[in-house]
Formats: structure tokens, sequence, C-alpha cells
């Protein structure tokens, strides 16, 4: 079992035609994944490695019944990417693109709550049911299927986190990166509900960072209501205040954000936390009793 | 980005916030002239990028021109320290001269970003002055916020909320008003992440103006205003970030010895955290992000080396999407053509692996090479030691 994404998904690449959109696709479609169409305004009617390429996300719905959306489109146009992929009806739109402005991701939002699509991201690795379906930038070959459920805000830490698993011999039921921006769709708690409810999920590693509040949401929503051993980490523990550390979402202001407060809210909650991030998959050992 | 005081007043005077009559200068005769201008008496204010000027004797009074002048010669090409520049200050390149005015009362207004509602909220305290973090920390029940729906903007029945909650008289509410939306269309029109007004005054002639303005602008949105983009002031900024941004990378400096390298934000940062652990001191922390290139991982070493403080690298790379070959390659270019003398260590992994430590190995370089995170922070720890 998995969460958001498996065998039967079928993908749509908005951005098809750009280096990332191809790069990526390509490798999706070699992992397994049903790509099953792309879009790129006015390069409706070709194709790219025997996927159908269409003008406008609405008639690539109609045409091959995606429904997930990939966008890889550059930061100027990826508001109105998501927008189109959530007016034509896709379920779960997944953004890859970094670099969109805040004031777009605020009127994306708006645009959401009277819509029924789901968003990730923008500004993350994507989802991947290892195995199954893997939709986004992450490497492949690193996931084994398994009963971990994994979600963070981070690309790169989490590759580190599922490969300490896999080489602990734990697989990953999913692996959900909700991206390093301040506006992003999926919170934590979004996906660590999923998990909860996802029989194929025995445990959740949950990697944080500084910056905003969501680590704290997350910690009060387990506390009441997560009934599976959550390991986390939390990245940025000595980044000074004041700095924008490399995602836009990263930064400690007035005060608030720090990791300190974050572990505290999340040992409180029971979540076991991992003091070095190179001790992840050995914290997830002993939260299973392994160790 | 940030921008400075009398920057940001031009802004908002643009978009109908009332402002007092005030001129840059950055010589003691622009001073004069200004001064002179305004008629003699007049606000000398330190431009820099950093809060609690006013504490710090950035800010002074004067009663004429030679007075603007002679309190000007104490600030201009001074370093001023105020509790948000560091111990080392920032070197004042310009004042703003402006009109003295008759404060009644001061309120601070503000306009953030608040990211658990994924929207714009209004903040507004009758303690205007004070840094808002410190009214929410003593004062929590003096915070007054309204949430702004992006499809609508901010609405006047908000702002009347919000004047008459500070307790402002009839006649000023109007005025309030137009000020708050004026604030919160140059927020939304210039894509900012912070405007903020601090003090807010009421004159004795009741009038309202902003005596303060700080604006900060989204990065990410920068491609869309070339004229706020104009207003960069590089004096403001760390070289080696400046430096740094121009190969996009992301780099930021700290006060420890080890330099790092990492792809990615987060584990650049989990990287800082495990050299702290081992009992080492991070120097920086810098993303050479994804798509890393040879020129990209050269450009990286010399940003940090340019840094004296550096005792010793490491480089901490999982090769997702990057492959390892490929950094490999770049790493030792780039040591070779800097001729590196400080200890370096490599940590690897993902694609490609094998074939990127075959070539860290045969380059004959004294690389130190580690399997894990934990064993790559432990060795270079021990080699600055």
């Amino acid at each position: 079992m998995s969460i958001l994404v498996g065998k039967q998904t079928r993908v749509l690449t908005q951005g098809i035609t750009g280096a990332t959109g191809q790069f990526h696709t390509k490798a999706c479609k070699e992992y397994g994944t049903l790509m099953v169409s792309g879009v790129t305004p006015g390069k409706g009617g070709t194709s790219f490695e025997g996927i159908p390429i269409f003008d406008t996300v609405a008639r690539a719905v109609s045409e091959t019944a995606a429904n997930v959306s990939v966008i890889y489109v550059p930061p100027p146009f990826a508001a109105d990417a998501i927008m189109e992929a959530a007016d034509a009806g896709i379920a779960l739109i997944i953004c890859i693109t970094e670099g969109v402005p805040v004031r777009d991701m605020i009127r994306v939002k708006r645009y959401l709550e009277s819509r029924s699509s789901q968003l990730l991201g923008p500004n993350c690795p994507g989802v991947i049911t290892p195995g199954e379906c893997k939709i986004g930038i992450m490497p492949g070959h690193i996931h084994r299927p398994g009963t971990i459920g994994v979600v963070s805000r981070s690309g790169t830490l989490t590759y580190e986190a599922v490969d300490q698993l896999t080489r602990l011999g734990m697989g990953q039921s999913s692996c959900v990166g909700i991206g390093g921006d301040p506006v992003h769709g999926f919170e934590f708690v979004d996906v660590l509900d999923l998990f909860n409810r996802d029989s194929g999920t025995e445990a959740v590693v949950m990697i944080g960072e500084i910056g905003g509040s969501a680590e704290e949401e997350a910690a009060n929503w387990i506390r009441s209501h997560m009934k599976k051993p959550v390991v986390g980490f939390i990245a940025g523990q000595t980044a000074p205040p004041g700095k924008r550390m490399g995602h836009a979402g990263a930064i400690i202001s007035g005060g608030r954000g720090t990791a300190r407060e974050k572990i505290e809210a999340m040992k409180s909650a029971g979540i076991r936390m991992a003091s070095s991030p190179a001790l992840i998959g050995k914290t997830m050992q002993e939260a299973l009793g392994k160790l | 980005m940030n921008i400075h005081e009398y920057q940001g007043k031009e802004i908002l005077k643009r978009y109908g916030v009332p402002v007092p009559v005030g001129k840059v200068a950055s010589t003691l005769q622009e001073v004069k002239a200004a001064a002179a201008e305004l008629g003699g008496r007049c606000v000398v204010k330190a431009q820099i990028h950093a809060g609690g000027r006013g504490k710090a004797g950035g800010v002074k009074l004067a009663s004429n021109p030679e007075e603007a002048v002679a309190k000007a010669s104490e600030i201009l090409g001074k370093n001023l320290v105020t509790h948000q520049t560091g111990p080392e200050g920032r070197q004042v390149w310009h004042l703003l001269v402006e009109q003295s005015v008759n404060i009644e009362r001061e309120i601070y207004l503000g306009m953030v970003l608040d990211r658990a509602q994924s929207r714009v909220t209004v903040i507004c305290s009758s303690e205007g002055g004070v840094e808002i973090e410190e009214v929410a920390a003593k004062h929590p029940e003096k915070i007054l916020k309204e949430t702004i729906d992006p499809a609508v903007g901010l609405q006047p029945f908000q702002c009347r909320r919000l004047a008459f909650a500070l307790g402002l008289a009839s006649q000023l509410i109007g005025k309030m008003v137009v000020m708050m939306q004026s604030l919160y269309h140059a927020f939304d029109d210039c894509d900012c992440s912070i405007a903020e007004i601090n003090p807010l005054i009421v004159t004795k002639e009741g009038q309202v103006m902003a005596l303060d303005a700080k604006m900060s602008f989204d990065d990410n949105a920068l491609f869309r205003h070339q004229d706020i983009l104009a207003l960069r002031d590089l004096n403001e900024e760390d070289p080696r970030e400046v430096e740094a941004s121009k190969y996009e990378l992301s780099y930021i400096s700290l006060d420890g010895n080890i330099g790092c390298m990492v792809n990615g934000a987060g584990l650049a940062m989990a990287t800082m955290d495990i050299i702290k652990l081992c009992g080492g001191e991070p120097a920086n922390f810098l993303d050479v992000g994804g798509g890393a290139t040879k020129e990209r991982v050269a450009h990286a070493f010399k940003i940090i080396l340019s840094d004296t403080r550096v005792r010793g690298v490491l480089i901490n790379i999982f090769g997702g999407i990057m492959r390892c070959d490929v950094l490999a390659q770049g790493v030792v270019d780039a040591a070779r053509e800097l001729s590196i003398k400080v200890p370096l260590v490599v940590r690897m992994q993902g694609t490609n692996v094998e074939l990127g430590r075959k070539i860290l190995a045969d380059s004959s370089l004294p690389i130190i090479s580690a399997e894990t995170m934990a064993e790559g922070a432990e060795k270079i720890v021990q080699a600055v030691k």
C-alpha cells in the first residue's frame, strides 16, 4: 500500500518540452510511471518519447485521462500552470518549480479553495511510491518498497534519510516532499493523516527545517491523532537568525521558527528525534524495536 | 531584498502614503542644502539596512543648516552599531534629511505574510516606535490583526475596525483607512515580503504620516520589478554573498572555520548541524544547487576559500540527479587550479559514486574521502584541529 500515487496513477507533465521537463519525464517513465501526456502551449500534436503533447491541460485530460499533473514550467508561469491543472479537474497537482513568487502562491491557494484539486509543492522533489510510481526529481534507485512513510520539506536531505533507511533494510511505502517555500500546498499534517490511514505504512519519518510553524502544528496533530511511531529531524540547528538558508521558507524571523522550538514541540508530542542527520535511519530502527 | 528608509518612503509616497518632506544626502554640502530647503529645522537620519538607529545615535535633530551639518558629520562615513548590525556595525553612506514634525501619537503598522494562513496580515499596535516582537512578547493584547483576502484586497471595514480599536479620533479614521489601503497596494504591487511603518505618527496638526519605512521584497519576484532591483545597495551585503549570487549559488557567511559545499538547502543545513555536533564550527552555508557544473563547483570553492578563517573544507554531495563523477572531476580540477592548502574531505553518495571515488583517488591530491555524512564531519573536524 501507499499514499497519493501508485501503479494506476496517470501522469501528465506540464512543461514537457523544456530541458528539465524532458529529463525528468524520461526518468520517471523509465522508472515505470505511467506517463500519459504532456502539455506545452503551441506544441500540441507533437510527442516526446512516445508521449503525446497537447496545447492545454483540459485537452490532455479529456484525451488521456490524466489524474495527476507534474509541473516543471519556469517560475513566472508556474502559478498559471497550477490553476490551469486545477481548472481541468486534475486531482493531484505536483509543482516542482523553484522560485515561484509568494504573491502568486497566495492567489493560487485562494483559487484552489473553490476547486477539488490538491497541490503538492512548489519547490519540492515530488512523490514516489517505490517500485510503482515516481513523480518528480528524486533518484529512484535509492528507494525500496516497504512500510516507512517519509515526509519532508527538503530534497537532498530526504534522499539522505531514504538512503539510510534502505541501507538498514527498511523500505518505504511512499516518500513525499512538501517543499521549501513559505506558501505551499500539502502540509505535514495532510501527509501524516494519509500515512496514518494507510495500512501499508508502519511508521513515519518527518524531516522539517527552520522557519514557519508547520512542524509545531504537525506536533500538535500527532499528539492527539497519530497512531504510528514518528521519527523526526529538524535541519538548521546552527542557522543564524534573519538569514534565508537557501529555501525561501527557511528563515528565523522575529525570533520565531527556530530549530530549538520545533524540536521541543516535536519531542513533547512523543516524536523520537534523531540528534544527528546521520542517525535518522538508526532512530527509526529504535522506534520499531529493531535495535 | 532590503532597501533603505528613503527609498521605501519614495515608493510609499507614490502609492499615496503621506511621508514627511525630505531629501537624501551623501555629502555634508548636500545636507546643508537640504536643511536650508526645509527651513533649517530638520532631522538627520542614518540610512543603513538595520533597525535600532535612533538608540544607536543615528538619528539627530537640528535647528538650523549649520547644526544639521555638525550633526551629520558625527554620522556620515562613520560606523553605526545598533543591536541589529552586530558588533562590527555598518558604515553610513547616506543620510535622510527630513522635515521635523510635531508628534502627538506613535502607532505601529505593518504587513507581512501569515504562513499558516497563506495570506497577508495587517498588524497594528498602539505601541509605536518599539519593536513589534517586543510588544508581542510583553503585551500580546496590544497587537491587532486583520487577514487580507487576496481575491478582494484589504477592505475599508477592516481598516476602520483597526483604526477604531487603536482609539483614534473619528476625524482621523478616514485618513487611517487611506493610509492602510495605500500601504497594502504598495505591498501587493511591489511583491513585498515586509512593509512596516514604525512609527506611524499622528501629528499635533491632526495628520497621519509614515515617520519610518521598512520594505523588504520577495527575491523570487524581483524578475518583474527591475525598478526595485535597481535600489539594491551592495554596500549593505556581505561581499561573498554578493559574489555567490552571481553564480546562482546560495551562500551565507557564518563564524566558524570549516567551509562547506553541499547540494540542496536542507542537506546543507544538516551538514552545518553535524559539523557542530562533532565539535566543529561551520564557516558558511553553501548550496551549489541540483545541476552544479564543474564551473559552479570551482566558483563555490573560490568563494569558500576567500574567507581567510577557513581551515578546512567539507564537501557533502548526495548525487541524485547530479552525477558523482562529474562532481569529482569538478573538485579535482578546482583543487588543482586553486592549489588548495587546507584539508579537504569529500563525502559523496548516489549516482556513479564508485566512478567519482576513483577519480578522487587517482588524482593524487591529498583529498580525504568519507562514505557517510557522520564520517565526513568527524574527519574534517579532526583535520582542522
